[in-house]
């Protein structure tokens, strides 16, 4: 019983400290291999790993994982449940507040600065993950060779499907099931 | 009930398909709640982005319980949050009890590498969705290329660039009366 109410415990205040996403719980989760040795640091990045590579938030995929490697299925449960509390908490205050205030002036003002900054923020993103689909640059810096900075294969997929998302506008689960079958067949 | 049985349902299906977290469930939660029910609008969907990102926890997250509480109050957000990250139970519990090798496996790695691709085109086709319809003056473009080139090239964190923004927003709008189709 103690062990799943520390679980907890950790991931609340994971949930609760680590702002901005993505790999901002990294240093929360080294924490956890110093501190309480419920894993190894290689089992972390082991962890780390797969959690890039399986549907889902990462930060999700991470906590589970650790609960589950230090309580079995039930601390898998409890670890994720700890790691959203604050997040629901937090988001129904602002949400409620945010419904509230919304017509302001202030609010308004702030959001009509905001938007095409998120959207800014989503392009940086969207560049991000593009640049390691298409390009390969560790070989390129290896090699020096213009030809093996493109990776061909990665820019005619990327290609296909822009176009098919353009034209059809389908839900993005069919195209992510029709890429994952190309990577297979192709050998990405 | 009806209605939280399908926002589960609608956020399981995001959690099951979203590689990469965050950013990269946003076509996906376009197309469900903008595109296909109309629960939000775009802009919405961007403000809730914005203060995902610039509040505590899993962006993914946030950004679930506001579109769930919107819709159905404190249930929904729970709700939400729920679907969200049961496919992450599933699925982890899974792999961590049967293949703990899982990233080593060839057939999964060639998967990988075809959805890494697919993801990087969803989001910059959402990018340009967004763009078009929150550029809508000299300010906004500036501070949508700005905020682009501090995220890409400087590194800057997100959250100043959202706070700079936002203060950016307030006096550049100081004299204006909003109409109703500004915003």
């Amino acid at each position: 019983m103690m062990i799943y109410l520390k679980l907890f415990a950790v991931f609340f205040r994971i949930g609760l400290f680590s702002v901005g996403g993505g790999l901002a719980t990294l240093p929360f989760l080294q924490e956890i291999v110093h501190k309480y040795g419920w894993i190894t640091s290689e089992e972390l990045y082991n962890m780390i790993a797969i959690s890039e590579s399986t549907p889902g938030p990462i930060g999700i995929n991470t906590a589970t994982f650790v609960g589950y490697n230090t309580a079995g299925v039930l601390g898998g449960i409890v670890a994720t449940l700890g790691e959203v509390t604050p997040s629901v908490i937090i988001i129904v205050i602002i949400a409620h507040y945010f419904a509230k205030f919304s017509e302001e002036k202030i609010v308004k003002s702030s959001f009509y600065g905001i938007r095409p900054a998120v959207a800014g923020l989503i392009g940086a993103a969207g560049f991000e993950v593009t640049k390691i689909a298409l390009f390969t640059f560790d070989k390129f810096n290896i090699t020096n060779n213009i030809k093996d900075l493109f990776d061909l294969k990665g820019i005619l997929l990327f290609a296909l499907i822009f176009y098919l998302i353009r034209k059809f506008n389908k839900h993005p689960i069919s195209y992510i099931l029709l890429a994952a079958a190309i990577g297979i067949v192709f050998k990405f | 009930m009806k209605e939280l049985f399908e926002i589960f349902m609608i956020f399981f299906r995001i959690g099951g398909f979203t590689f990469g977290g965050g950013y990269a469930m946003l076509p996906a939660i376009q197309k469900e709640f903008v595109e296909q029910r109309n629960w939000a609008t775009g802009e919405e969907i961007l403000d809730y982005y914005a203060i995902g990102q610039c509040t505590p926890g899993i962006i993914a997250v946030n950004t679930a319980t506001f579109i769930g509480y919107k819709r159905k109050g404190i249930a929904g957000g729970i709700v939400a949050t729920l679907g969200m990250v049961a496919p992450s139970l599933l699925i982890i519990t899974t792999i961590a009890t049967f293949f703990q090798h899982f990233q080593d496996i060839k057939i999964v790695q060639h998967a990988f590498g075809g959805i890494r691709v697919v993801v990087a085109a969803l989001i910059v086709s959402t990018v340009i969705n967004m763009a078009s319809k929150s550029i809508k003056n000299w300010m906004s473009i500036i501070l949508f290329v700005l905020a682009f080139f501090a995220v890409a090239i400087l590194r800057t964190s997100p959250i100043i660039v959202i706070v700079i923004s936002a203060i950016t927003g307030i006096i550049v709008c100081r004299n204006k009366d909003f109409e109703e189709n500004d915003l």
